[in-house]
Order: C-alpha cells, then sequence, then structure tokens
C-alpha cells in the first residue's frame, strides 16, 4: 500500500486552559476527498493548524507524506486556502495574476526569480477553476466566491498532492456553493488532487466527498461518507452536543 | 536652476540624494503601506529625532566628537527603534499597535532631553526637522547611496516573499516562509530608508514621502506592479518640484515637497472621481 499522504497519530493539543483537541488518529490516503465536520469550537481550524504545521500539538505525531511534520520540506506539496474572511488584504492592489503567481514562492525559493513561462503557469492554473478570464483584474473587484477560486488557482500553481481548505465557502453565495464544490470534485477526480476540507454546509458538500470525519475535540466518526449512516442518532448527538437532524435522500448526508 | 545645480556642490547633494530617496522612500513604502505600517514610519522618524539630538549634543560636550556626523546615531537610534517595536509587537501580541506610541514618545522624550541639554544648534535642529536643501554634505549623499543599494538588494532579494508576507500573511506561514526573520529585516532597511530621507524632507515629514505617494498610486492602480511603478513617479514629481520651490522660495524642502505630494494626492482622488462621472479629467 501507497504511504499515506497524511497521518496523525494520537494528536492532542491544549490551549492555555482549554483543551482544543484529544487523541486524534486519522489518515488520509491519496485520492480521498475528505470533509472534517463538527460544530462551532470544535477544533476543526486547530487540527488544520496542526497538519499545516502552524501550530505545534501538545502530543502526539505527524507524518506528512511518510515524514515528520517538522522534517518535511515540501511545503509546496500541500496547498492551503485559508477563510477567506479573516486571511488577505481586502483593497490590496494586486491583480488575479500577480495573486496566483505568488503561489509558486515557495517552490521557486528564496533569492530566485519567477521563471519566463509563469504567465502560462498562471493561466493553466487559472484555468483549472475556471477564472481563466479574470487574470488582469484587481482581486478586491471580485466577488467571495470568484477569490476563493483564485486563491485555490493561488494553491494549484505549484502542483500540489494535496488540497486543504478552511471553510472555504464562507462569504460566498449560496447559488454558487455548489458550483465551488463540483470544481472541488472535478480537481479530485480529473486531476488526482487529495482535498482536504473543513465545512458547514454538510449539504452541499456531500455530493463531492468521498470521506467523513465528525470532529468535536475529538475524531467521533472517520470514514466512507456512506458508512455515516450507520451512526445511530444516539451517536450524532453525542458527537455534535446537542440534537441533531439526520436526513438520508440518496447516499446525502445532512446535519 | 540648472546653472545653479552645476555651480553649486550642496545643490548637487541635494539634488542627487533627493532623487534617489524619491526611489527609495515610495518604493519601500508600497510595501510599508499595505503591510498597514504607515504608522511604524512615524515612529521610527522620532526616535531617529533622539539619536540625532543626541550626537548633537554629545559633539558640542565632547570635542573629540565635533565632527561626528549626526546621521550615524541617527541611523544606529532608528534601527534600533525598529528593532523593539518588534519586541513590544510580540510582548503585547492582541494590541500590536501599542507599540507605536510607546516607540514615539520613547523618541520624542529623549529628543526633548538631549535638545534641552544643548543650547545653541537651533538652526541646525531646524534643518533636521524639516529637511534642508543647503545642509546635504557628500557623505550624507554617500550615506543616502549606500542605504539605497541596501534597499534595491533587499527589494530583489525577497520581492516576492515580501508581496506573499504582505498580501496574506497566514499563507505565508503556511507555505513555509521564513516570515519572522523576512519581517525583521524588513523593518531594519525601513529603519535605514527612514533616517536616510530624513536630511532631505526631515524628521517631522518623513514617513510622509513614505505613505502619500503610496496613498496616491493605490487610487489609480489596479496591479502591484502599478502601485509601485506610479508611487515612483508621484515620489520623484514631489521631490523634485519640492526641492526645485524650496531652493526659489527660500523654504523648508520638507514643507514643500509635502505639499506637492498632497497635490498629487487630491488629484488622484478628484480624477478617479472625474472618471467615474464619465467627465473627462482636465
Amino acid at each position: 500500500m501507497a504511504t499515506p499522504l497524511i497521518q496523525l497519530d494520537k494528536i492532542s493539543y491544549q490551549y492555555e486552559q482549554t483543551k482544543a483537541l484529544t487523541d486524534i488518529n486519522l489518515t488520509i490516503e491519496e485520492g480521498d476527498f475528505l470533509a472534517i465536520i463538527g460544530p462551532n469550537g470544535s477544533g476543526k481550524s486547530t487540527l488544520l493548524k496542526i497538519i499545516l504545521g502552524l501550530l505545534k500539538p501538545t502530543n502526539g505525531k505527524i507524518l506528512l507524506l511518510g515524514k515528520p511534520v517538522d522534517q518535511f520540506k515540501e511545503k509546496e506539496q500541500i496547498g492551503y486556502v485559508s477563510q477567506k474572511s479573516n486571511s488577505f488584504n481586502t483593497g490590496f492592489p494586486a491583480t488575479v495574476a500577480e495573486v496566483v503567481r505568488s503561489g509558486l514562492v515557495k517552490k521557486i525559493g528564496l533569492f530566485h526569480r519567477f521563471p519566463k513561462n509563469v504567465q502560462l503557469e498562471v493561466r493553466q492554473a487559472l484555468k483549472s477553476v475556471g477564472m481563466e478570464e479574470f487574470a488582469q483584474r484587481n482581486i478586491g473587484e471580485l466577488s467571495g466566491g470568484q477569490q476563493q477560486r483564485v486563491f485555490i488557482a493561488r494553491a494549484l500553481i505549484s502542483n500540489p498532492k494535496v488540497l486543504i481548505l478552511d471553510e472555504p465557502t464562507v462569504g460566498v453565495d449560496s447559488k454558487n456553493v455548489r458550483s465551488f464544490y463540483l470544481m472541488l470534485s472535478h480537481l479530485n477526480r480529473e486531476h488526482k488532487i487529495t482535498i482536504v476540507l473543513v465545512t458547514h454546509d454538510v449539504d452541499a458538500v456531500s455530493k463531492s466527498i468521498s470521506h467523513v470525519a465528525c470532529l468535536n475535540r475529538t475524531i467521533h466518526f472517520h470514514g466512507f461518507k456512506n458508512d455515516m449512516d450507520t451512526m445511530s442518532d444516539e451517536q450524532l448527538e453525542a458527537w455534535y452536543g446537542h440534537a441533531v437532524r439526520k436526513v438520508d435522500h440518496r447516499s446525502e448526508v445532512q446535519v | 536652476m540648472i546653472d545653479s545645480i552645476f555651480r553649486y556642490e550642496f545643490l548637487q547633494n541635494a539634488f542627487a540624494s533627493g532623487l534617489i530617496i524619491g526611489v527609495i522612500a515610495p518604493l519601500l513604502g508600497v510595501f510599508i503601506v499595505v503591510r498597514r505600517l504607515s504608522l511604524i514610519a512615524d515612529a521610527l522618524s522620532h526616535v531617529t529625532l533622539a539619536g540625532i539630538a543626541g550626537s548633537l549634543y554629545l559633539s558640542q560636550s565632547i570635542s573629540a566628537l565635533g565632527l561626528l556626523n549626526p546621521l550615524y546615531l541617527g541611523i544606529t537610534a532608528s534601527v534600533t527603534g525598529s528593532l523593539f517595536i518588534e519586541r513590544l509587537r510580540r510582548l503585547y501580541k492582541h494590541y500590536e499597535e501599542l507599540a507605536i506610541p510607546i516607540i514615539m514618545s520613547a523618541g520624542l522624550g529623549f529628543g526633548a532631553i538631549f535638545i534641552s541639554l544643548a543650547e545653541g544648534f537651533s538652526s541646525d535642529l531646524f534643518s533636521y526637522l524639516f529637511g534642508s536643501v543647503s545642509a546635504v554634505s557628500r557623505q550624507d549623499l554617500l550615506i543616502v547611496v549606500i542605504i539605497a543599494v541596501i534597499v534595491v538588494l533587499f527589494l530583489s532579494f525577497f520581492f516576492k516573499e515580501l508581496f506573499v508576507l504582505s498580501f496574506d500573511e497566514e499563507y505565508a506561514k503556511a507555505s513555509g516562509l521564513p516570515a519572522k526573520w523576512i519581517h525583521l529585516l524588513f523593518m531594519v532597511v525601513t529603519a535605514l530608508v527612514i533616517a536616510g530621507s530624513m536630511r532631505i524632507v526631515g524628521i517631522l515629514l518623513v514617513s510622509s514621502l513614505i505613505t502619500l505617494p503610496v496613498a496616491a498610486a493605490m487610487r489609480i492602480s489596479k496591479s502591484f506592479k502599478q502601485a509601485i511603478f506610479f508611487s515612483i513617479i508621484f515620489g520623484e514629481l514631489a521631490v523634485i518640484v519640492g526641492l526645485a520651490s524650496a531652493f526659489y522660495l527660500d523654504l523648508a524642502p520638507g514643507g514643500t515637497i509635502v505639499v506637492v505630494s498632497i497635490i498629487i494626492l487630491l488629484l488622484t482622488i478628484l480624477s478617479k472621481k472625474w472618471m467615474k462621472k464619465g467627465v473627462p479629467a482636465q
């Protein structure tokens, strides 16, 4: 069996006094499309930050492509798209092409300039998210959904094996959410990119994903999406912390 | 004017330094403004004042230091100030902006003490506060040239990293950039530019040459490249018109440069409004 892309082994994390994550075991294989779902404050973003190496776990071990996270140098293999609302600087004077190009920064390395054919790579990355014609537009002029596509193109330009997204549809209007997930699905199937995302839109995402992880400080369920249907209402309630509604219509899971 | 430049060395020094500063201050300024660090430039200029005043006092009281160029201590103070600001920003994680008034008042406080300790350098001090056309020496020009070389080297090495860091700090960290070190270097280079620009524009107005051309450029730029291009054009325009009018009207160049920058800023704001209304800009 191939080495899993991401392996978390008994990860715990503590913010000063509060325990944010306890005993997380999670394995993400190549080609997975995993949605990490859970209520507010369940530690979803913390978990992503630990995977990305932005936070150091209090306990446990993380392997990225088989290497311990602190020895893992090929950061360009892991594309990251953060929550739009609290990340980039709106009003920043930059074109879409300039933003996408900046995704190559780590791959090119310090003291080197962008290669001559960088515009070609930018165009390809924008094409794969359906934003080719926006290359010369100012990033601030785009809608939330369009901006998120640009940020995905920025992550894709370094040809990552895995794309990690933190609530990518926050600030995206509902009618565009569905097409956004269809695009992710396309990247997963056609471009063979493993996708890990944290989300609230269980309904919208459920058609695209292959795996689900239910998180509330610890992982209550991890497996194939269809197997989630076997979770009893009690299990769901124990995970979510309050009563939830589970609607099953043709393998769609709604929480 | 051209004749006078060929005739007088002091004018050559002032114009040469002015033209160099007109490029490097707005160039670095683009990054300072988009990273929302404009006020830090102000704080550092006040720290530079403490260094300058301290140096003037020392050269008055210790005869061996009589010929010491005050810029050296000014630069030292500014760079030290930039390092302290970083320390304080980390200490007050949730109130990062608190570092600015702390450092600013420290600079002004020390400056005030040195100024009152030493007497009789009011004319010198005036030129440091508001800039001067006549007081720029060959040595000052040389310091400006060295600072310019450092800025150009720094930006050509770290341009793409600084872009990422300015646009999206979290993304920069997630992609494994040495964000902390690049930022620290950035602060030190900023401190150098502030100390170097001070001879022409003056301590009190130095941050304006860093922020005003950028503020104007941002109104009309779609891309980062354009923002840099227009910032430099506006910076140069302000320096050339400002220095020339300061020379002819016998005014402090800090004042004239800032007023020209403000006029450019107003014109860009108005031109954008005119264009929006569909009335051609005159």
